[in-house]
């Protein structure tokens, strides 16, 4: 390496200060306030002239009564309670926690974009339907699909979304089959999502190679099945390298081929999932195009497909009028909507404006890099962690500390994501996926530089000279320490009020 | 070329080395030849940081916003003032580039804003548990379906004629997959007629229904109505099923709460906390629920704790509802939500405070009051429908509602939205707390002028 320091370490961070937080009802005072209102010269009516007495409520709904001042410095200690991209690496697997340009915050910030009502009729917003429009047609050309919906607000609501084109277009073959095949080792939002589109998991397990395997495929198929999930590289980090096979005969069995999109970070540029024959595709927008997390959301799950099932999209899609201007149209045979309005639009503007700033050469060098990282952070851990599937890797890579060759014994996958968190990094995705025991899923993204790949794999292989009982005091340096989560479902206390009955 | 990936040349080519390759091209053996794309994506190049950035603004100075189009539209989505405070804090880039608090020894931060944002909705909605979000309204609405229907064991829900249309669409898409049934109950004069629904369980033939697993009602409803949610109790009783409550959390300030009128579950679109309009997201589901189906509920929910010295810690708890956890068996396929919304909502609820909302209800409900009588003074604009209303209302005008939308943007206003109920069309007014008398006087004198 170069001899730089890594830029992704955030061992410096003052993530200290032991003492808990108080929440912001302990910060209430009666007849302290914040609220500004506009002045409006409307007359002031009172409560009881405006509403019906038996509709009132006898007194306002108890908030907080607090000042800005306090509230300000309130929130602003909490964030100081919280990793993040901005301040060090987040190597979790299958989550893609990108850097997330700052010029896409400014974006998405802009008024005329905030300040649009959805409802405005399409003649007056016609910036942000060229932005959907554009957006839309990019991540066509991207997976090598045909037309797509920015309705869905997440992976998971695309999905769903997906799997009810699946059963429409079933439907309109006058089929009705009743399952859909997963890969043991897929996301869990995949069987739920078919489970919520009335169809029956059949799940199948991964072969010694870590893929999914033809033969085992065919066992599998017959006139009962919808269609399968896939996603390429799978959560092994792996290509599923007979995809052209397995889509081939999913088609040939009357099924559709459905492509999660959670690790397209990978392949960009490299490979589409239309080339490898899947017909409906969800993306995360908030893992490949660095729409940024904010902490569990929002992001965006566009669903795109083949022209044989463009037709049943949810509507209204973006459309390019023969003017050059832009309308809204409604798919002929359309399942319906899938979101109150047009999905989350801010996400969807950032992920443009990534797009834009990358264009097709940066796209691919994402990948290149990803790609490469992954690969390099392997070849540091090989001979220290368990390498249960030791391919060439994708974006990510998944070791354990089951039967490591440099662990001792008895240490666990989350004992070493803990103190990994004392180390400056925040941990790996542990225990997933659920087909490998002990797994730690790392997934260091092209964003981190050379210098932080090599600062995680030394802080991993420094680790792994521990003892299994230091590893299970970690971490100490971090705002708490190991939380009784035992404690926190035995006795619920979901709000502020709640722990006051607790006592 | 990219501005965002760090390495030279030099790292690439030392890195590949180091793992025995010599081009990036090999990184990707592993992708059969037939499968690889020659020439790349067929997208233009990548552009320099500035060029992007006036590309979005011209995108965005190709809306009409603000006062170029004074927003008298709702529907759903509300032009509220979004206070410096809150997008300040809600901005903080350790709440916005942060992941889902799996680890909750660096993610105090986001959970404890989140059991924040918990305490809150369930005071609004006056029911003890709220989790710690879903995607919006409708969504929200979907999901309290679900978790009724799981709960009762029953596969029939009956809708009130004023939940917002668009979310009426969405839960037949989105539960097409169980099969869910779903009865209209009619509105009559703006609100819900239970009854004559409750009457078609005991008919035989085509109209009879089904007994129902859950009720949904509104109130407000769509139209603006103040539709009490005590009305279907009777219904309630009668069926076994479980009450879902929509309600509006500005609207909150002065209503009774769902919690009191009898909800099991309580949804509410969280937009009008913190979230700008935004041409429809991200917007945020508020979901609470009564104690005994905290199980059920979906998503994600943040629980206090402590840590092994004894200090508070907050963790994200009763994970085996979850899909990653329950797989086919969860109570919801979600795991991306709205956390960061949630925040904004959290700090604008906060800075709101308990008479701040009632306040900003109140001036709502002022100037409904206001424009809807003045606008009920303009020759041929008459109410459509009867049912008192608070802070939106719904107008039959002389002129199809979609023309006159049209007409009053080339006066400057988002009038309002097209809306039918039992086939009478009409225009849906909201006023929020911005609309200043002078804004609405305009509006009115538009108005006149359009529909002569």
């Amino acid at each position: 390496m170069t001899g730089a320091a890594p830029g992704g370490r955030a061992r410096s961070a003052p993530l200290l200060g032991h003492d808990a937080e108080p929440t912001i009802f302990d910060f209430s005072v009666p007849g302290r306030r914040a609220a500004s209102f506009r002045t409006t010269g409307v007359p002031e009516w009172t409560a009881e002239q405006l509403v019906p007495a038996e509709e009132l409520r006898a007194e306002p709904p108890p908030l907080a009564e607090v000042s800005e001042r306090d509230l300000v410095a309130h929130v602003t200690r909490l964030s100081h309670r919280q990793y993040s991209v901005d301040l060090g690496a987040y190597p979790l697997g299958s989550c893609t926690m990108k850097y997330n340009p700052k010029v896409c915050d400014e974006a998405a910030a802009l008024a005329g974009l905030t300040g649009a009502h959805p409802a405005t009729p399409a003649a007056y917003a016609q910036g942000w339907l060229a932005l959907l429009w554009g957006l839309s047609d990019a991540l066509c050309r991207i997976t090598g699909m045909h037309a797509a919906t920015l309705q869905p607000p997440a992976g998971a609501a695309g999905e769903l979304t997906g799997l009810l084109l699946m059963r429409a277009w079933h439907q309109g073959q006058g089929r009705s089959p009743g399952k859909v095949l997963i890969p043991d080792s897929a996301h869990g939002t995949n069987p739920a999502s078919v489970s919520l589109a009335g169809y029956r998991t059949v799940s199948l397990p991964s072969d010694s190679r870590g893929l999914v395997s033809p033969a085992t495929l065919r066992q599998h198929l017959d006139d009962d099945v919808a269609g399968i999930m896939l996603t390429n590289p799978n959560t092994l980090g792996l290509f599923e390298e007979d995809i052209a096979q397995l889509a081939g005969a999913v088609h040939d069995a009357g099924g559709l081929v459905y492509y999660d999109g959670a690790n397209l970070n990978a392949i960009l540029g490299v490979t589409r999932p239309g080339d490898m024959g899947f017909d409906i595709v969800h993306l995360n927008l908030h893992k490949t195009f660095a729409v940024p997390h904010g902490g569990g959301g929002p992001g965006a799950g566009p669903v795109a497909v083949t022209k044989a099932l463009s037709a049943l999209l949810p509507g209204p899609v973006p459309k390019r009028l023969d003017d050059g201007s832009f309308g809204w149209e409604q798919p002929a045979r359309s399942i319906g909507r899938v979101h109150g309005w047009h999905g989350n639009a801010l996400a969807l503007a950032r992920a443009w404006a990534y797009i834009l700033a990358n264009g097709s050469d940066g796209l691919q060098r994402v990948s290149e890099a990803a790609v490469l990282n992954a690969n390099w952070l392997l070849s540091r851990l090989r001979g220290v962690y368990g390498v249960p599937f030791d391919r060439p890797a994708m974006h990510e890579v998944v070791v354990s500390t089951k039967g490591a060759p440099g662990l001792q014994p008895g240490v666990r996958a989350l004992d070493v994501g803990k103190r990994l968190l004392e180390k400056g990094f925040h941990a790996p995705t542990v225990y997933f996926p659920l087909v490998v025991p002990e797994a730690l899923m790392i997934e260091p993204t092209e964003t981190e530089s050379p210098e932080t790949v090599a600062a995680l794999a030394s802080a991993l292989v420094e680790i792994a000279a521990e003892s299994p009982e230091s590893l299970a005091l970690a971490p100490r340096t971090t705002p708490i320490g190991r939380a009784d989560e035992a404690r926190a479902a035995r006795v619920l206390v979901p709000t502020w009020d709640a722990r006051l009955e607790a006592g | 070329m990219t501005h965002y990936v760090p390495h030279t040349d030099e790292d690439f080519s030392r890195m590949l080395g180091d793992l025995g390759l010599s081009r990036a091209d090999d990184l990707f053996a592993c992708v059969p030849a037939a499968l690889r794309l020659a020439g790349g994506l067929d997208l233009p190049a990548g552009m320099p940081e500035p060029d992007v950035a006036a590309e979005m603004a011209r995108l965005a100075g190709a809306n009409r916003t603000g006062s170029d189009l004074v927003c008298f539209a709702g529907g759903g989505a509300y032009d509220h003032d979004v206070p410096a405070v809150t997008r300040a804090l809600a901005g903080r880039s350790e709440f916005v580039t942060s992941y889902t608090p799996y680890q909750p020894e660096v993610a105090q931060g986001i959970l404890q804003a989140l059991f924040e944002y918990q305490t809150l909705v369930s005071r609004l909605a006056g029911l003890p548990v709220a989790n710690a979000s879903v995607y919006d309204g409708a969504t929200a609405t979907v999901e309290a379906v679900n978790l009724a229907l799981t709960a009762t064991g029953r596969n029939t829900v009956w809708v009130s004629g004023g939940l917002n249309p668009r979310w009426r669409a969405a839960l037949a898409t989105l539960t097409a997959g169980r099969g869910t049934d779903i009865v209209d109950v009619p509105l009559v004069d703006g609100v819900a007629d239970w009854e004559a629904t409750a009457a078609r369980l005991d008919v035989n033939g085509p109209s009879r229904v089904a007994t129902p697993g859950a009720l949904v009602g509104a109130s407000p409803n769509y139209l603006g109505c103040i539709d009490p949610l005590r009305r279907a109790r009777a219904v309630v009783q009668r069926t076994g099923a479980l009450l879902v409550g929509v309600f509006d959390p500005v609207a909150a300030g002065l209503l009774r709460t769902p919690g009191e009128e009898g909800a099991d579950v309580a949804v509410a679109e969280g937009q009008p906390m913190g979230a700008p309009m935004a041409f429809g997201g991200p917007y945020l589901g508020m979901l609470a629920v009564s104690a005994e189906h905290v199980r059920r509920l979906p998503g994600r929910l943040v629980g206090q704790t402590v840590d092994g010295d004894g200090r508070t810690a907050y963790v994200t708890t009763l994970r085996a509802r979850e899909q990653d956890i329950r797989r086919e068996k969860a109570s919801s396929n979600i795991c991306t939500n709205q956390t960061l919304v949630a925040v904004a909502a959290m700090v604008q609820m906060a800075w709101l405070g308990t008479p701040g909302l009632r306040e900003l209800a109140l001036r709502c409900a002022r100037g409904t009051r206001y424009l809807r009588q003045a606008l009920l003074d303009v020759p041929g604009v008459e109410p459509l429908v009867g049912a008192p209303v608070l802070r939106e209302f719904a107008l039959r005008l002389p002129a199809p509602a979609d023309v006159v939308v049209e007409r009053m943007a080339d006066e400057g206003f988002l009038a309002g939205i097209a809306v039918e109920v039992g086939g009478r069309e009409g225009l849906l007014v909201a006023v929020t707390e911005k609309r200043t008398r002078a804004e609405m006087d305009a509006y009115v004198a538009a108005m006149e002028k359009v529909v002569a």
